[in-house]
């Protein structure tokens, strides 16, 4: 692993149902840059960022994140403490938000640094109004979940997740759930994320949005990864046929 | 209020059954049965049935079938619960009563009574080398239990500073001295002769007063009670009741009064009407109820929570239990499982019949909770735990500040709805000698010899306690709707 990776994941394997999804995947996110996963749906990319966290289990391979080893077999039992550890690093931002609906917007953001790092509540709290304020959501504070629209959410979800600190923020499709006339906001939000040096990789099938964020951009086709690059070099001149087929799909 | 002014005047108008047809004897003659009503639970030697082929025996079925003979008929046996004999006989559910029917003067002025076919005694009984009593007076302080509606009961309330335990049955009693749940009992001596005497652990401690047991006929039926008391006195002359009697090892001293004793007069005892103390018992019993059913309440939501959560979360063969005690909980009747706390556990446990109450309430109810719980932690979608795992939570955690909170939003209605339950059948607790509401409004009914006037204030403070966990419930489902995740 080089000095600059975040992350690295060799060899993944995940099977789903007993049918093959990822079929040997090398990645790697350098620090402080985005790293755009896209490629046609069905090609595996929710999966990958799952198995990042071990939400997905996967079956060979390994990911090394935050100086921890995730292997094939892990349990959430057994394996409860080792997990724990990675997924208080590894930040997950869900295509559907998954925001707890009986909480405030604030108490979403400030449950988890309270509880799993033992923030005070005043520090907590501190944290969570500056997350807020940073997705430009400071006025919705008290906000319950169900009243926002669905970009609010979005972005309160992503402050949920940055306020663990995460190493790397794993974003699902973070405009697919969206009204495309309210995307910009959360545009907005993951390019000024980027630009103030968090590592994140993000799933999405927009074009337009991975050449707007991406520092490199992987094509996952058919559960292999099958061109890396600059975004200039992998959307503007795509090597790969699968690439090619997936530009020409959009 | 009104509820209460209603069931006051209610109370003052006695109901009565139907006056049957005038000549009881000629229609049963034409009918060729003589109808006589018994409990089988009395036990032996009364009326039983044979643990070897389950036929009725004891002197009473022999009694009732000489009687019917000489009466041109033949005898039928009619099963009623031994404390409701007198009403059912009163709604013409038999022709006659003959059970261990005492003749008391609550009962002489309700009933006619035949002439006597046994003379009895009370029995007092207690833990072997314990003192006995000279006088009841000298039971002051202690616990004594007796059957419900008996002279031994009427002679027990008649002392003050008694604490008088009732009972239903007559193995009961004399079980729950030998658990010390009771410092005496006080019964017939046919009762103490078969059921207490023999344990070991027990002994006589002086016998009191001196009663007589009468075959009761409704006071209307004046030519079949006249029948009946030509047939007891032609079986006492002719010796066949003393057969009978010796038969089953009951003949003694005091039988030799039988021929002289006549037919009891029957009174003109005042009705006693539904009175201000009587309110005063009733809140009392809707106190115990309360009590009772606020302490099983606790007692089955921290057990329904701990077993829906093992349930679903626990290792299997925890799982497996689990599921084990919510479907055996849940498949047998909580009168089965209040019985078995009380009594069947007594060599091993001896619980007082109040947290013998509340436990096998809770226990009971922590099923039914379980399932409720479950279905709220059903209905919070997968997301919500993955979301909380990818926050670095715990499962712990995640259950007690994520998952919880949200499935008790769903469940909370339907706990509310369980308790109006609960307060309900807490009345059940009634078999394990808990005086609460209902069995205070049993023991007014006897009392004041109508059902109306005490069902309707029994009733009345019954819904005064459900009424607001009602409008609590819809409240709580109007407002806890589950929330979209």
């Amino acid at each position: 692993m080089s000095d600059d990776a975040v992350f690295r994941a060799r060899g993944l394997h995940t099977e789903l149902g007993g049918r093959p999804v990822l079929r040997g995947v090398d990645l790697e996110a350098e620090r402080g840059k985005v790293l755009a996963v896209v490629g046609s749906s069905g090609a595996g990319k929710t999966t990958l960022l799952r198995a990042l966290n071990y939400l997905t289990p996967f079956s060979a391979g390994e990911v090394v994140v935050a100086g921890r080893r995730l292997r094939p077999g892990m349990c959430e039992r057994a394996d409860a403490g080792a997990l724990r550890e990675v997924r208080k690093q590894v930040g997950m931002v869900f295509q559907s938000f998954h925001l707890f609906p009986h909480l405030t917007a604030l108490a979403n953001v400030t449950e988890a640094p309270r509880r799993v790092l033992g923030l005070a509540a005043e520090a907590a709290e501190e944290r969570g109004r500056a997350l807020l304020d940073r997705v430009g959501l400071a006025a919705y504070a008290d906000a319950m979940p169900q009243t926002l629209s669905g970009g609010q959410q979005q972005r309160v979800a992503i402050a949920r997740a940055l306020a663990m600190e995460p190493v790397v923020l794993l974003l699902d499709e973070p405009t697919s759930a969206l009204d495309p006339r309210l995307t910009g906001d959360v545009v907005a939000v993951v390019s000024d994320l980027a630009a103030g040096g968090q590592t994140m990789v993000v799933v999405t099938h927009v074009v337009s949005f991975a050449r707007r964020v991406a520092d490199r951009v992987a094509v996952l086709a058919d559960g292999r990864i099958v061109e890396v690059g600059p975004p200039a070099q992998v959307l503007e001149n795509p090597r790969a046929p699968e690439t090619r087929a997936w530009l020409g799909e959009g | 209020m009104a509820a209460l002014a209603a069931a006051f005047v209610l109370a003052g108008v006695s109901v009565r059954a139907a006056e049957p047809a005038p000549d009881a004897l000629a229609r049963m003659r034409a009918r060729g049965t003589l109808r006589w009503g018994g409990d089988m639970q009395g036990g032996e030697p009364y009326v039983f049935q044979d643990p070897g082929d389950g036929r009725l025996v004891g002197f009473e079925v022999d009694i009732a079938d000489a009687l019917a003979r000489r009466l041109g008929a033949r005898a039928e046996f009619v099963q009623n619960d031994w404390s409701m004999l007198v009403p059912s006989l009163e709604r013409g559910d038999f022709d006659v009563a003959m059970n261990g029917i005492e003749v008391t003067d609550g009962r002489r002025a309700r009933v006619a009574f035949s002439r006597p076919y046994y003379v009895f005694t009370e029995t007092l009984v207690v833990r072997r080398g314990e003192r006995g009593a000279e006088t009841l007076g000298d039971l002051h302080g202690r616990r004594v239990g007796t059957l419900e509606a008996s002279l031994a009961f009427e002679l027990l309330s008649g002392v003050e500073g008694l604490d008088v335990v009732r009972y239903e049955g007559v193995e009961e009693p004399y079980l729950d001295l030998e658990r010390r749940r009771l410092d005496a009992v006080l019964l017939d001596n046919i009762i103490a002769a078969r059921y207490g005497l023999p344990r070991p652990t027990l002994q006589a401690a002086g016998t009191f007063g001196e009663g007589t047991y009468a075959i009761a006929v409704r006071p209307a039926d004046t030519t079949l009670v006249a029948a009946v008391d030509g047939a007891l006195a032609g079986m006492m002359e002719s010796g066949e009741l003393r057969t009978i009697l010796e038969r089953w090892k009951l003949w003694d001293d005091r039988q030799a009064r039988l021929g002289d004793a006549g037919r009891p007069a029957g009174t003109d005892a005042p009705v006693r009407a539904l009175a201000g103390f009587h309110v005063g018992l009733f809140l009392r019993g809707a106190a115990v109820t309360i009590a009772i059913s606020t302490m099983a309440m606790a007692i089955a939501i921290v057990g329904g929570l701990v077993l829906s959560i093992v349930r679903r979360y626990g290792p299997p063969a925890a799982q497996a239990a689990a599921t084990l005690y919510v479907e055996v909980m849940r498949g047998t009747p909580v009168l089965l499982q209040l019985y078995v706390i009380y009594f069947g556990l007594a060599p091993i446990l001896t619980l007082d019949a109040f947290t013998a109450a509340v436990m096998g309430l809770g226990l009971n109810y922590a099923a039914y909770e379980a399932e409720l719980y479950r279905a709220g932690l059903e209905a919070v979608p997968v997301g919500q735990t993955e979301a909380a795992a990818a926050l670095g939570m715990s499962r712990g955690l995640a259950l007690r500040r994520i998952i919880l909170p949200q499935a008790l939003r769903v469940s909370l209605p339907g706990v509310a709805n369980d308790f109006i339950s609960l307060l309900k059948d807490s009345s059940l607790v009634s078999v394990i000698t808990v005086v609460e509401l209902t069995k205070q409004m049993t023991i007014t009914a006897v009392d004041v010899r109508g059902w109306l006037g005490p069902g309707l204030l029994c009733a009345a403070l019954y819904l005064a306690m459900s009424y607001p966990l009602s409008r609590l419930a819809r409240r709580l489902e109007r407002h806890l709707a589950p929330v979209p995740a």
